[in-house]
C-alpha cells in the first residue's frame, strides 16, 4: 500500500493537488477510500483526517467501502425516472437481496449503484454492467444479465 | 460516437466498415462521427446508429444501422453507386432539422474533433487571433454586451456584463472558469459540445480571458464523462503546440493557459462560489455573496465562470458580427438554445433551436410527437430547478422571459416531455429526492426544508396524505425559497410548486381519494387479470417475482392480491392487454 500512496503524494506535490485531487488518485488505486491511506496522508502532510473525511463523504466519486467485483449501475436521471428506472431498481434488488441501506452484495461479487444522469438520455432508462451500456434496458432482461455475473466461469 | 452511439452499437458498426472497406480497399475517409451522442452532431439520437455517407459531394444518410447492415451498404452504394432506399432516414428526419439553427452545434460532426487542423480549415482560431492580434478587450466586451448573450447555464445572467466586471475589477491576477460540471439530471448538452468541437470552448475561452485580463483558465468538468475529458484533454495540447496557448500566444504578449479540473460528483459544484471551493479542493459549499466572484473568486482573485454553451458562442459572435447573433431570439434573449430533448417523444435528441420558439413547435415538430400518439401532459424544463408546463401553456415562447412567468425556468437546457402515464406527484417527488441529496447542508432552509417536502411527498404517494398538506407545501416551498443561501435551494421547490400550480387536482386524488390517477404510485395502484382477455400464456406468471399469479396453461390465471407487491412486471409482459392497472381503494372494497 505504501508504494502507491508515495506515488500519489509525488503527483501530488509535482502538480499542486489537493485534497480532491488525492482523494481520486486513491480511488482510483484501490476501488474505494482506505482508512489507512487517509491516516498516512494525514501524518505526511499535517492536515486532520476530519478534513478528508469531510471531503469524501461530501462527494459521491468517494467510497468508504470496497465495492464488489462487479459494478451494476442503474440511470435515475429524469429521463430514464420517466421511462421506468426505478422498476429495473426494484428489481435488481430483489435478485440480489441487498440488506437494507446496502449496496454491494454479501458475498462482495456485486455492487447495485444509482447515478444522477449518464447524459444518453435518448436511450433511457440506461444500465451499465461493468461499464458496458445498456439501452433501453427492462427490469428482467437486467435480472438475466445479472444471472450471468454470476455463474460459474 | 458518443454514449448514444455506443449504446445502440455505434463501435460494432464502425468495426465492420473498417473491416469491409479495407477489405474493398476503397479509399474512403471513415470519419467516427463524434459528439456527446455519437448524432450529437446529427442530432436526432433516437435513430442511432446514423451513418452519414459522403461521395462525389451528395451526402446520405441511414437510420439504425446494424453490423450486418455494413457489408451491403459498402458493396452497393460505395461500389456500385446506388443507395439502399429502404434504409435510408425518413421525412421525420427532415422535421427534424427544418426548424432548428445551429451556432453552437454548426460544427459538432462535421469534422473529426480530435484533429486541430480540421478546425482551423472551417475558420477555427480565426475569431481568437483576430480579436487578440486588432481588438482591446474594452471593444470586445462592447461586441459581446451588443450582441445580448446571455449565460447558457441557466440563469441567463448577461455575458458582456459579466464579463465587463471582471475587466474592472482591480487586480493583476485573474481566472476564468469554463464550467463543465453538467449536473442536470436530463441534460447531456454541454458533454455534446466538448466531445463534438472542443477548441470551440477553447478558443471562447482565450477571448474570455482576454477580455477580462485573466492569465489562467480551469475547466471544471464532470468526471463522469471520460470521453469529454480526452477530448479536452488532447486538444488544450494541440492548442498548446500550435502556440494558442501559453506564453505569448498568436505571437501576441498575450499569456494564457488552461488547466482541467475534475469535478468528484456533487450537483451543487455548479452554483460559482461552491464551484470555486471545489477547485481549491474543499467541500463543495457555496457562499453568501457578494462579494461576487468578480470581485473576490478563485484563491480570491476576481474570477469570471462562464458555461459551456456559452464559451461555444463567442467565436461565431466573434466572426460573424454581433448583429448577426442579435438576429435571432427574442427582444430580451438572442440567439439560439441547445436543448436535449428526451422523455415520450418520437425524436430524442439534441437540438438547437433560437429562443423565442414555441414549445410546440418543438415538441410536434421536431419531435415529431409523443411515442405511441399517447396524451402529452408536461414539458418539465430546467431539471430540478424548474417546473413542468402544462399541456394548455404550450404555445409560450422558450425564452427566460417567459418561462419563469409560467414558473419554469430555461435551465442549462433538459427538456422532458411527460404523458399520460407520468404522475406529477411522482415527479414532484423525484426531483425532491435529488434536491434532498445533493443539498450541500450548509443552511438550514435548504438542508431540513427539502427534507421536509420530500416526507410530505411521500406520505401522499403512500397514500398516507393528510388535508391541508398542500398548503403546507405551498408554504413551506415559499419558505425555502426565500431564505436559502444559494440557487440550489432557492429554486428546489419549483417542481413542488408548478406541480401544485397547474396540477392541483391530482394531488387532491392522492390525499382525497387515495387514488393516482396515472397509475404510478405503487400504494395507491393494484393489478387485475381480465379473464376474457387472458389467453393462459402464461408469460406473466413466469415473470412475477413474487409468484403471485396463478392459473393453469390456457386458462385465465389470477393475480394473489396479497403476495402482490406492484412491480408491474406483468402488465408490461402481457401482449394481450389483459391486464388491468386499478385503484387499489377499489379492490380492497371489492
Amino acid at each position: 500500500m505504501e508504494e502507491k500512496l508515495e506515488v500519489i503524494l509525488d503527483n501530488f506535490i509535482k502538480n499542486e493537488g489537493n485534497l480532491i485531487s488525492i482523494l481520486q488518485d486513491v480511488e482510483s488505486a484501490f476501488g474505494y477510500i482506505p482508512e489507512d491511506a487517509v491516516t498516512w496522508f494525514s501524518d505526511k502532510l499535517d492536515i486532520p483526517a476530519s478534513r478528508f473525511y469531510g471531503v469524501a463523504t461530501f462527494y459521491s466519486q468517494f467510497h468508504l467501502k470496497p465495492r464488489g467485483k462487479n459494478i451494476v449501475t442503474v440511470c435515475c436521471g429524469t429521463a430514464c425516472h420517466v421511462n421506468g428506472s426505478d422498476k429495473i431498481i426494484d428489481g435488481l434488488k430483489r435478485e440480489l437481496k441487498l440488506a437494507h441501506g446496502e449496496d454491494t452484495t454479501e458475498d462482495g461479487e456485486i455492487t447495485l449503484e444509482e447515478v444522477a444522469c449518464l447524459g444518453t438520455c435518448s436511450f433511457a432508462p440506461i444500465a451499465l454492467v461493468n461499464g458496458a451500456v445498456h439501452g433501453k434496458a427492462k427490469a428482467d432482461k437486467m435480472v438475466k444479465e445479472i444471472k450471468l455475473l454470476r455463474k460459474p466461469k | 460516437m458518443g454514449p448514444g452511439g455506443i449504446a445502440a452499437g455505434g463501435k460494432a458498426v464502425l468495426d465492420s466498415f473498417q473491416a469491409s472497406l479495407s477489405q474493398h480497399k476503397v479509399s474512403a475517409v471513415l470519419k467516427e462521427k463524434c459528439s456527446a451522442h455519437k448524432v450529437g452532431c446529427l442530432g436526432l439520437c433516437a435513430r442511432d446508429v446514423l451513418v452519414e455517407i459522403q461521395n462525389n459531394g451528395s451526402k446520405t444518410v441511414y437510420q439504425y444501422v446494424k453490423p450486418d447492415m455494413v457489408e451491403r451498404i459498402v458493396t452497393e452504394h460505395l461500389l456500385g453507386g446506388v443507395a439502399i432506399q429502404e434504409w435510408l432516414v425518413d421525412d421525420a428526419y427532415k422535421n427534424f432539422y427544418g426548424k432548428q439553427i445551429k451556432v453552437v452545434l454548426e460544427d459538432c460532426g462535421r469534422f473529426d474533433p480530435e484533429d486541430i487542423e480540421a478546425y482551423k480549415a472551417n475558420g477555427g482560431y480565426t475569431a481568437a487571433k483576430k480579436v487578440l492580434s486588432s481588438q482591446t478587450p474594452e471593444a470586445v466586451i462592447e461586441e459581446i454586451k451588443a450582441s445580448g448573450l446571455r449565460g447558457r447555464g441557466g440563469a441567463g445572467f448577461p455575458t458582456g456584463l459579466k464579463w465587463e466586471f471582471g475587466r474592472k475589477s482591480p487586480g493583476t491576477e485573474k481566472y476564468i472558469i469554463c464550467n463543465a460540471d453538467e449536473g442536470d439530471p436530463g441534460a447531456f448538452m454541454d458533454r455534446a459540445v466538448i466531445e463534438g468541437n472542443p477548441h470551440a470552448v477553447i478558443e471562447g475561452m482565450i477571448i474570455g480571458a482576454y477580455a477580462i485580463g485573466a492569465s489562467k483558465g480551469y475547466v471544471y468538468i464532470r468526471a463522469e464523462y471520460p470521453l469529454a475529458v480526452e477530448r479536452l484533454k488532447l486538444a488544450i495540447k494541440q492548442a498548446r503546440e500550435a502556440g494558442y496557448l501559453g506564453k505569448k500566444i498568436f505571437g501576441t504578449e498575450f499569456n494564457f493557459d488552461i488547466i482541467i479540473k475534475l469535478g468528484a460528483g456533487a450537483f451543487v459544484c455548479g452554483e460559482e462560489t461552491a464551484l470555486i471551493a471545489s477547485i481549491e479542493g474543499l467541500r463543495g459549499m457555496p457562499r453568501a455573496k457578494p462579494p461576487f466572484p468578480a470581485q473576490k473568486g478563485l484563491w480570491n482573485k476576481p474570477t469570471i465562470i462562464n458555461n459551456v454553451e456559452t464559451f461555444a458562442n463567442i467565436a461565431p459572435i466573434i466572426k460573424k458580427g454581433a448583429q448577426w447573433f442579435a438576429s435571432y431570439g427574442t427582444e430580451k434573449s438572442k440567439g439560439t438554445k441547445v436543448f436535449a430533448l428526451t422523455g415520450k417523444v418520437k425524436n430524442t435528441g439534441l437540438i438547437e433551436v433560437p429562443m423565442g420558439i414555441t414549445l410546440r413547435e418543438i415538441i410536434y415538430e421536431i419531435g415529431g410527437g409523443i411515442v405511441d400518439n399517447k396524451e402529452l401532459k408536461a414539458v418539465q424544463t430546467g431539471g430540478p430547478s424548474g417546473g413542468c408546463i402544462p399541456v394548455d401553456q404550450l404555445d409560450i415562447k422558450v425564452d427566460y422571459e417567459s418561462l419563469a412567468k409560467v414558473g419554469s425556468i430555461v435551465g442549462s437546457g433538459g427538456m422532458i416531455v411527460l404523458d399520460s402515464d407520468n404522475c406529477m406527484v411522482n415527479m414532484a417527488q423525484y426531483f425532491l429526492n435529488f434536491t434532498k441529496s445533493e443539498s450541500c447542508g450548509k443552511c438550514v432552509p435548504c438542508r431540513i426544508g427539502t427534507k421536509r417536502l420530500l416526507e410530505i411527498l411521500t406520505r401522499i404517494t403512500e397514500g398516507k396524505g393528510r388535508q391541508g398538506d398542500i398548503e403546507l407545501l405551498e408554504s413551506l416551498s415559499n419558505d425555502i425559497r426565500s431564505s436559502s443561501l444559494c440557487g440550489l435551494g432557492q429554486t428546489a421547490p419549483n417542481p413542488v410548486l408548478s406541480t401544485i400550480r397547474y396540477y392541483r387536482d391530482e394531488y387532491e386524488a392522492h390525499i382525497r381519494d387515495k387514488r393516482c390517477p396515472a397509475g404510478v404510485c405503487k400504494a395507491l395502484i393494484s393489478f387485475e387479470i381480465l379473464e376474457k382477455a387472458c389467453t393462459g400464456c402464461t408469460a406473466c406468471a413466469r415473470v412475477c417475482p413474487t409468484n403471485a399469479i396463478l392459473g393453469e396453461k390456457k386458462k385465465p390465471h389470477k393475480i394473489i392480491q396479497e403476495k402482490c407487491i406492484q412491480c408491474g412486471t406483468c402488465f408490461d409482459t402481457c401482449k394481450f392487454k389483459a391486464i388491468k392497472k386499478g385503484s387499489r381503494q377499489e379492490a380492497v372494497k371489492a
